[in-house]
């Protein structure tokens, strides 16, 4: 088995004429954990659901612990575990109730059931809720229960859709040690699928960034930001200024590119950001377009989605529908 | 095979673990049947003084009538609990576990049965306490119970086929409105058939409900026409099996829909 997840060229359309996924293609390896950033609606779940054998892509393949999820979906079953956005515990039943009758439909045996399920118990910190309905739990209690229940069978390959979406931060925080502790397992792979960019950014060894039902730019975190040279600068008026004073401005500045202007916002790189700042507030200044607030990072993921989705994280992830095109000045695409 | 079986074992518990949570839930619907049992038996109870309606009490001709709408009533709106299940993830969890499709339509069946045959069993015994009789015996009220409990299966069954394929909770209050008075006044739940009209006769004659209710009559008479139990639970046990196998069929459609 080369691969434990292995996606090619995934396509699903959805009945009025949306096209959830367009080509999408994407491996994991064993001991990996891939992470699948992208805004909400960009397909980030219907690969989920295909890869999962609850949806039947319209056209490519994909194999699942070294099984065709069309051709022999009740083997994928079996090795997978999945952590779906919705919790999917039966509210009613306590922790415990929900953690065994999970392992007998995987056919383990009573006591194999029910010792796995006071080991998970133990190890999410659920053992004195064990007896308790779900209803009562806290998010952050529901959202263990559910990972919990995902690993019930010792699956191979896990599936964990937006683990953290709703969560609050301490709980957010405890949801981030766990998943890193799966990670030290090595025989099993992980597919997370995230819209926090510091999630995709902290635990996925690997990353791919999904826009638009494709993925646009895989690699590790480190080496798609590195990919980016040098620092952001980020600018921000009052109000938008006019594009083409502020293309001629920042056209003469060496060392400045990869200039994108987004209304009231501007995005630009610069070899070192700390000194290239006032020289670019200096040449704004002249121009008629005082910039209000100006800042230098270092590259954050937002800026390789900006880079390879054409528009900033938090705007798409708003508006999945609308499609933008941002003003590219004098960038190097 | 034994995938299956213990597939449906295992769903079948969860639901009836969930059912004996909220035990009120089942006395509760007990209601509606209650008020019906005793305004009809009550507002009725002269009917049988009509040449030709052939019953002694009209309240020994209505039991089987009310054990029958209830089942109706009850199962109709068992989709309910399916649109929970699919809007609270539970469906798509067990959908990616190795547990068979049909086991987990099997579960809904055999808790709808069970919950079914609890409620006649209660409404027999209460019109008995009210003064009906049964002369059939035991296996009279066993061929009743039967038949309510196939009549509730098929409209659970469809029931939970419309919750699958159009996931919309008035459709399934609309099933229940616009089927249970049709079914059970075009039917012989309250009216000897010799005194119906002949055009509410000919379409009681295909009523599902009325199948069940001359099975139940027939089985539950002194002298007991087990040919017409056969031929009447024979045709109510044919559709049973075919609207199980419509929610299974929309079990797999709505995986394909997602």
């Amino acid at each position: 088995m080369a691969h434990a997840i292995e996606a090619d060229r995934l396509v699903k359309h959805y009945p009025g004429d949306v096209r959830a996924l367009d080509g999408l293609s994407v491996t994991v390896g064993r001991g990996e954990i891939l992470g699948l950033l992208g805004p909400n609606g960009a397909g980030k779940s219907t690969t989920v659901k295909i890869l999962t054998t609850l949806v039947r892509p319209d056209a490519g393949t994909a194999s699942v612990a070294g099984h065709d999820v069309l051709r022999r979906p009740g083997r994928v079953r079996r090795a997978i575990g999945v952590v779906a956005q919705q919790s999917g515990a039966d509210p009613g039943a306590g922790g415990r109730a929900n953690l065994v009758l999970q392992a007998r439909l995987h056919g383990m045996g009573g006591a194999d059931a029910r010792r796995r399920a006071d080991e998970l118990l133990d190890r999410f910190g659920l053992r004195d809720a064990a007896a308790r309905p779900v209803k009562t739990y806290s998010g952050g209690m529901r959202r263990r229960l559910d990972v919990a229940l995902g690993l019930v069978h010792r699956p191979q390959v896990l599936f964990l859709d937006e683990p953290t979406t709703g969560l609050d931060p301490e709980a957010r925080a405890s949801m981030w040690a766990e998943i890193a502790r799966l990670a030290g397992d090595d025989a099993l792979a992980i597919l997370l699928t995230t819209h926090y960019l510091d999630e995709a950014d902290r635990l996925a060894g690997r990353l791919a960034i999904v826009d638009r039902g494709r993925v646009v730019a895989e690699g590790t975190p480190d080496a798609l930001k590195g990919e980016l040279r040098g620092d952001a600068v980020h600018l921000e008026w009052g109000e938008a200024p006019d594009e083409a004073r502020v293309r001629a401005a920042l056209g003469r500045l060496p060392g400045v590119r990869d200039v994108v202007l987004d209304g009231p916002r501007l995005s630009a790189r610069a070899d070192d950001g700390a000194s290239a700042v006032p020289a670019v507030l200096a040449a704004l200044d002249q121009a008629g377009a005082p910039v209000a607030a100006a800042t230098v990072a270092r590259p954050s993921l937002d800026d390789v989605y900006l880079r390879y989705a054409g528009r900033r994280f938090a705007q798409a992830d708003a508006a999945p529908d609308a499609a933008p095109e941002p003003a590219a000045i004098g960038g190097a695409r | 095979m034994s995938g299956l079986l213990t597939g449906t074992w295992w769903m079948t518990q969860r639901r009836l673990s969930a059912l004996a949570r909220t035990p009120a839930v089942l006395v509760m619907t007990l209601v509606q049947p209650m008020i019906w049992l005793f305004l009809f038996g009550e507002l009725f109870k002269r009917v049988v003084e009509l040449p030709g309606f052939g019953a002694p009490s009209y309240l020994d001709y209505l039991v089987p009538g009310v054990v029958v709408m209830n089942a109706v009533s009850l199962n109709s709106f068992a989709g309910m609990a399916t649109m929970d299940e699919i809007e609270r993830g539970t469906m798509n969890r067990f959908l990616v576990t190795p547990v068979r499709r049909s086991a987990i339509t099997n579960a809904g069946v055999v808790e709808q049965a069970l919950s079914t045959a609890f409620q006649s069993l209660v409404i027999i015994a209460l019109g008995w306490a009210a003064g009906a009789r049964y002369p059939g015996g035991a296996g009279g009220l066993a061929v009743l119970v039967a038949a309510s409990v196939l009549v509730g299966v098929v409209l659970a069954a469809l029931s939970n086929t419309l919750a699958l394929l159009l996931r919309d909770r008035n459709t399934i209050i609309g099933l229940n409105v616009m089927l249970l008075l049709p079914l059970t006044f075009l039917s012989s739940a309250f009216m000897a058939k010799g005194l119906m009209p002949a055009w509410i006769r000919h379409v009681a004659a295909f009523n599902p409900v009325s199948w069940a209710l001359d099975a139940g009559r027939a089985a539950m008479a002194g002298d007991p026409d087990w040919g017409s139990v056969a031929l009447h639970g024979g045709w109510l046990l044919a559709l049973t099996v075919l609207t199980i196998a419509l929610a299974v069929s929309s079990l797999r459609s709505y995986q394909r829909s997602q």
